[in-house]
């Protein structure tokens, strides 16, 4: 396997926001790199940081103090132009562009490579050509920017980026808005560009279970304690994950590394049976708050490929099953 | 465009044609070809009158419809246009400080002046829209947001028609009326040589606009994007206000502050073309600028009205329902 190599590093990096007034900082001390062929996340809550620092990373707020450096090289020492060969972004603000067409607006992203007049050589075009195939969006050339979906719209900025022919691209957020398809689409396709490409992909989410299926490494972020990094079992191992996102309603599930709402049992029945059958029991029960952990409880319930009842009656659906686990539950009550 | 070109000529031509005095078409032809067997009357009208009117009302009509293109761009917003940042609120100034003050201070009515001046008021004007455009452009490089900049030039617009109202209250009845004038705007009021400078000035400027297109084109993507691609913001935002402001300027200078074609040509270039690309709409603008100007002139002299018509009150009774007819038939989401 390749040698993934280190793009960015960066070392005492302060950010936040310098006025004559005073500085306000947002996140410090933070030391750390990224590498090529990786795509990497950074999560947090609303409000920890996550903006400040892509908005420092991408050179458009300086940092307080510490530096960065890309490819070597300290991102103050890099000309707007020469930057913008070394980092593409793709935003979350909204286009206020129209009558534009995707096509158009992807070879946008050869501007730092054609001249004065902005005319494009035949690398150029080959350039964009090859980004709209990559991103697969094909059909979508000759549409005008204003009439596409969320989901189009961000799969035209990412092949945007990829035009730029960056090493290194910056997404905020590049889920929001999106459907749930659409969300594990545009994070695989990330994740494909960083493996094919040998980009070095870095993007702010707040789609935690995706981002830990398919990380390679997670950043997280908080006012408390600043910015720590892993690969997504070992924050899971060390107990960073729960730290981090602990509330009341979600708990870090470490079995299977994802997390889950945590819900306040209200009852107990004895579960047996095998197959997917039994997990859907399960999982359908834990949702109406009735703990399975208990094996002599006074509701037995059996759910297998073959058969589903509750204290020996048959039941034919899992809303049936329910709705005579209730009933028991209530009489109990009751009586 | 080639139906925009075909207007221009067809318009030209009939801004020839018509008037109070009734010149056939075979005569025009054979005055503009240089023949001398027309009566002189007819030459002395086409040569000294129609021709450098419809000249002029062409180049003032492109300068505006680009100005208005590059002010809509810089500040993203449609109904920005070249009266708007107060640049011919400075024009205004410059010439009410001169007409109105030296007949109250030197003792002299410039309006008896003649050529002189004709003249000192160009410089007047052409000065007070510089002061102002500097200052407009000084304010660009400090703020960040494009709004503010927007109402920054509106409120200093306020400021120069402000002092405008109090030195026409300490004025004499003749300049007032020959400030009034001036302010109707009119493609006529030069006469003989400074046509000619006019028209150079034009046709010197017009073209430099050119040079902006790839930096209009990504000023569209938004501050971000256009920072990523490399783009050095508030110089860009400068220059672009520095051209449109030099060509409302020496429009203004020349034929009055001529209302609404800044803000009408755009729109309806937007409504014909249905395309941001600089590359055609800027052109486009040019264009449609001068046929516009051309139509409005025209009809300013219809017969009937004999010239007495503001061309200020025909561009906006023209360019008021252009623009409502091609916002009601723009497809969705286009502005």
């Amino acid at each position: 396997m390749k040698k993934n190599n280190e793009t960015i590093k960066i070392s005492g990096l302060e950010t936040g926001y310098i006025s004559k007034k005073g500085n306000t900082v947002i996140t410090r001390d933070i030391d750390a790199s990224l590498e090529s062929g990786e795509l990497t996340c950074l999560l947090g809550p609303n409000g920890a940081g996550k903006s400040t620092l892509l908005k420092t990373l991408t050179a458009f707020i300086p940092p307080i103090q510490g530096d960065i450096f890309i490819e070597g090289k300290s991102l103050k020492d890099y000309s707007a132009p020469e930057l913008a060969k070394v980092i593409g972004v793709v935003l979350t603000e909204k286009l206020s562009i129209s009558n534009m067409t995707v096509e158009e607006l992807i070879s946008m992203g050869r501007s730092p490579y054609t001249g004065f007049w902005g005319k494009m050589s035949e690398y150029d075009k080959m350039a964009v050509e090859e980004s709209i195939n990559l991103v697969n969006i094909n059909n979508l050339r000759g549409r005008m920017v204003q009439t596409l979906s969320d989901g189009e719209r961000q799969k035209v900025m990412i092949a945007k980026a990829l035009a730029q022919e960056t090493p290194v691209i910056f997404l905020d957020e590049p889920t929001a808005f999106l459907d749930y398809p659409s969300k594990v689409e545009i994070l695989q396709l990330l994740k494909r560009l960083a493996i094919e490409k040998d980009k070095t992909v870095f993007l702010s989410t707040h789609d935690m279970e995706l981002a830990l299926q398919i990380a390679d490494k997670v950043w997280l972020i908080d006012k408390p304690h600043g910015v720590t990094i892993g690969t997504p079992e070992d924050l899971a191992l060390n107990g960073e994950m729960n730290r981090y996102f602990h509330s009341d309603g979600v708990v870090f599930d470490i079995d299977n590394g994802l997390f889950k709402i945590s819900q306040e049992m209200h009852g107990s029945v004895s579960l047996t049976g095998e197959g997917q059958h039994l997990n859907m029991v399960r999982k359908a029960l834990t949702r109406r708050g009735i703990s399975t952990a208990e094996k002599d409880s006074s509701v037995f319930v059996e759910a297998t490929p073959r058969c589903l009842s509750v204290n020996g009656r048959d039941v034919k659906s899992i809303a049936e099953l329910l709705d005579e686990i209730d009933s028991i539950i209530d009489n109990d009550n009751n009586s | 465009m080639t139906l925009l070109g075909v207007s221009i000529l067809l318009f030209f031509f009939l801004n020839l044609l018509l008037g109070s005095v009734k010149i056939p078409a075979d005569a025009i032809y054979n005055i503009l070809t240089g023949s001398e067997d027309e009566s002189p009357i007819w030459t002395n009208i086409i040569m000294k009158s129609r021709l450098p009117q419809s000249f002029t009302a062409a180049m003032a009509g492109a300068g505006l419809g680009v100005s208005g293109l590059l002010m809509q761009t810089v500040f993203r917003n449609p109904l920005a246009g070249p009266s708007v940042l107060g640049i011919s609120s400075g024009a205004s100034l410059g010439v009410a400080f001169v007409v109105l003050l030296s007949g109250s201070i030197g003792g002299v009515t410039l309006s008896k002046l003649g050529v002189i001046g004709e003249v000192t008021i160009t410089l007047s004007a052409i000065f007070g829209a510089l002061l102002i455009m500097a200052l407009i452009a000084f304010v660009a490089g400090k703020v960040r947001g494009n709004v503010t900049l927007l109402i920054m030039g509106v409120m200093i617009g306020y400021v120069a028609n402000a002092i405008i109202g109090v030195l026409k209250f300490f004025s004499a009845e003749e300049d007032i009326r020959a400030y009034v004038i001036w302010g109707l705007g009119s493609f006529s009021r030069v006469s003989g040589g400074q046509t000619n400078v006019f028209i150079f000035l034009m046709s010197v400027l017009l073209p430099i606009s050119f040079l902006l297109i790839k930096t209009l084109n990504l000023l569209l993507l938004g501050d971000s994007y256009a920072r990523n691609l490399g783009l050095d913001i508030k110089r860009a935002r400068m220059l672009v206000i520095a051209s449109s402001g030099i060509l409302v300027a020496v429009v203004t200078a020349y034929c009055g502050p001529v209302i609404f074609l800044g803000l009408a040509v755009p729109h309806i270039c937007r409504g014909l073309f249905h395309r941001s690309n600089h590359a055609v709409i800027l052109p486009a603008s040019m264009l449609a600028g001068a046929s516009l100007a051309l139509l409005c002139n025209l009809i300013a002299r219809l017969p009937g009205f004999e010239g007495a018509l503001p061309v200020n009150s025909v561009t906006a009774l023209i360019g008021a329902p252009v623009v409502m007819w091609v916002l009601f038939n723009k497809r969705r989401n286009e502005v």
